[in-house]
């Protein structure tokens, strides 16, 4: 995965809170291989509405999301994650996030950017009926928007995470050897908490 | 030593490998459960050219898209089939034991994992799946996790996590008859809102939770998540040792003895903090139904649907000011990992028994152990008896992944834990509430207060 720092794209809004991961992508669609790209699924039930914002053609090509309340609660599909990302988004704006969503977000370069109500609202206020751009610095935290500028807090992990492009298991890398003595130490005092392998039961 | 700790401190500190400045922590997992959906992770780590770090530790079982009825098609479609037998490959290719269609431990990852003994007081245990939080009830540190996390324990057997608060919920009085673990969860979620314990580790405690089945708090627990929690906690006790004495993959002999002489201290200090407190009366529960599309979108079966949602009722077709009860329903579901346990089908039994339902519905146990029980009990002629269909177990119309899907605009009396639109197929209207409660929709074709029903009944 390739980090990024910057990016400048344009945004849609979407001010509808609670859309949670049954919405952003239907479960029916989570056997597909991700190969074939995530992006066609995105709000797929919620797109049959033609006044639905994201059938505006202004949306199209927009790389940020700006949403409502408790976005991507629900389950911990990250399909969720994969559709806004093959759909082309980069982040998505909202003032606050179920929290697995957040943590798949960030592990698949898509940054969960949370404002405050009245920030995202001033948000939701420009770019009501026409997308506009927007301009994101995770490393400073700052959004712009035309005359508008907002600061943001993102988790200095998951900033590293977005600018290097890593995911956790890089980060665990450099772990390796206290993994491996907490192991050891975990059989020896906890022995009741590793299973017996029972043998295969050869009658089926 | 330190004292007053919370049950979540202790849990955190013994399986913290490490903390980094920023106050995340490596935590050890102890168990790490696998099912159809997890196939996004295998591939990724097939992409990097990585192994199972602990496939002893790791066990795969086939729930979320497996067919309940004519097991031997394997699935309703080319596209089912073949999610399943990706898993049985994955587990093939790492070593992971497998839970596969035709195996007589199959079920709903988290009813199988306690019914094996694989669930234990202590331990962590992650899945990528957010009801993982059912394993709380035994004193579990248990949570749900994405599919890049799920790469990421099968690859280190360690999970990156934020120690969060704790939510203290005590329950005290009792559950008046008919009123189940359910309502208790729905309660306190439209209570306190869907994000009402968002950020917080929740831990369940009072004089009513002492008195709950293993499968009542694993009901509580499954539900935590809908509340916003990612964990929900009960601290093990005696019922938490009868349940687990005696299970597949439980300890045995010496090894039972030192974990019961660990598992004594799993509790919270008497004068451990917590960041919030909040107590609930159960004694003026009434038997609870969700009207929106939110969990939280929850009232007492004896009240009217509340106005505050517009664009949640015409989805789901009611009128603000309509009583709930009387609304009709086009079918029932009994299922999922929420309720579908011996006691939850037992629960809907006592209302079924010499009754017809007057709609179709689905009775799919959580695994196929609750499914002999039941039926050494004879549960499953009284749910074939009142029309319904009785078949094998998996996630079926929870999530409709296997193709049992809720008609659109249909209406659904469910036992499962998501109201969410489009959860049980698009269009779908969900209502969520108790095994007797759906069990009553059956009977009456449409939202009907259990109590009534009960009289003169053994209730289990
Ligand atoms: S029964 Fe429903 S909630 Fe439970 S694991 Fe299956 S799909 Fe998830």
């Amino acid at each position: 995965m390739t980090g990024w720092t910057t990016h400048t794209g344009r945004a849609v809004s979407l001010p509808i809170d609670g859309i949670d991961t049954d919405q952003i992508i239907p479960a029916r669609f989570m056997s597909q291989p991700r190969s074939k790209g995530y992006g066609h699924f995105l709000l797929h039930d919620l797109r049959d509405d033609s006044d639905f914002p994201l059938n505006n053609p202004a949306a199209k090509g927009a790389s940020i999301l700006v949403s409502g309340r408790n976005f991507g609660s629900g389950s911990s599909r990250e399909a969720a994650v994969y559709a806004l990302v093959d759909a082309g988004f980069r982040a998505v704006i909202a003032p606050s996030f179920g929290d697995i969503f957040s943590s798949n977000a960030v592990n698949n370069g898509l940054a969960p950017v949370q404002l405050a109500e009245e920030e995202v609202n001033a948000l939701h206020r420009a770019l009501s009926n026409r997308a506009m751009s927007v301009s994101l610095d995770i490393q400073k935290g700052r959004l712009t928007l035309g005359e508008i500028e907002f600061g943001f807090h993102l988790d200095p992990v998951w900033t590293q995470k977005l600018v290097e492009g890593w995911d956790d298991i890089d980060l665990t890398r450099a772990w390796a050897s206290k993994i491996a003595a907490f192991r050891s130490a975990d059989r020896a005092g906890r022995d009741w908490a590793w299973p017996k392998r029972q043998a295969k039961d050869t009658a089926h | 030593m330190t004292t007053r700790q919370t049950l979540l401190d202790k849990l955190w500190s013994s399986h913290e490998i490490t903390r980094r400045a920023d106050g995340v922590s490596l935590l050890w997992v102890d168990r790490h459960l696998v099912h159809e959906g997890s196939h996004h992770a295998f591939a990724k780590l097939a992409e990097r050219g990585l192994s199972v770090a602990e496939p002893s530790l790791t066990l795969a079982v086939a729930d979320h898209y497996v067919p309940v009825r004519d097991r031997a098609s394997g699935g309703a479609s080319a596209q089912i089939r073949d999610m399943i037998s990706r898993l049985t490959r994955n587990a093939d290719a790492h070593g992971i034991e497998l839970l596969g269609l035709d195996d007589p431990r199959q079920g709903i990852v988290h009813v199988v994992g306690p019914e094996l003994g694989l669930t234990l007081p202590g331990l962590l245990i992650n899945c990528g799946d957010s009801h993982t939080s059912t394993h709380g009830a035994f004193g579990a540190l248990a949570f749900g996790i994405g599919a890049t996390e799920v790469a990421h324990v099968l690859a280190t057997q360690t999970i990156w996590q934020k120690k969060p608060p704790v939510m203290r919920l005590t329950f005290t009085g009792r559950l008046g008859p008919g009123v189940s673990a359910k309502d208790l969860a729905l309660n306190w979620i439209a209570k306190l809102g869907a994000d009402g314990a968002r950020g917080h580790a929740l831990e369940y405690t009072g004089s009513l939770i002492d008195g709950l089945s293993m499968d009542a708090r694993m009901t509580l627990c499954n539900l935590s998540i809908e509340g916003g929690a990612r964990f929900g906690m009960i601290a093990p006790d005696a019922t938490t040792l009868n349940y687990i004495r005696g299970r597949a993959y439980a300890p045995q002999g010496c090894a039972l003895d030192r974990a019961e002489e660990a598992w004594a201290k799993l509790h919270s200090d008497a004068d451990a903090g917590f960041a919030r407190e909040v107590t609930i009366d159960a004694s003026e529960i009434v038997p609870i139904v969700t009207w929106g599309t939110r969990p939280d979108q929850a009232a007492p079966v004896t009240a009217a649907v509340p106005d505050d949602a517009p664009e949640a009722l015409e989805y789901m077709g009611l009128r603000a000011g309509q009583p709930i009860a009387g609304t009709p329903v086009d079918q029932v579901f009994i299922g999922s990992c929420t309720n579908a346990r011996i006691e939850d089908l037992r629960a809907a039994a006592a209302v079924l028994a010499g009754r017809r339902a007057q709609v179709p519905g689905l009775v799919a146990p959580g695994s196929m152990e609750v499914k002999r029980q039941a039926e050494q009990e004879g549960l499953d002629l009284i749910f074939i008896a009142a029309g319904l269909d009785w078949v094998s177990a998996g996630c079926s119309m929870c999530v409709g992944m296997n193709g049992d899907l809720v008609a659109p605009g249909k209406r659904c009396a469910s036992t499962t834990n998501r109201n969410f639109r489009g959860r049980q197929g698009p269009g779908a209207r969900t209502h969520l509430m108790s095994p007797a409660m759906v069990a009553a929709a059956a009977i009456t074709g449409k939202i009907t207060d259990v109590r009534p029903m009960l009289a003169g009944r053994e209730v289990a």
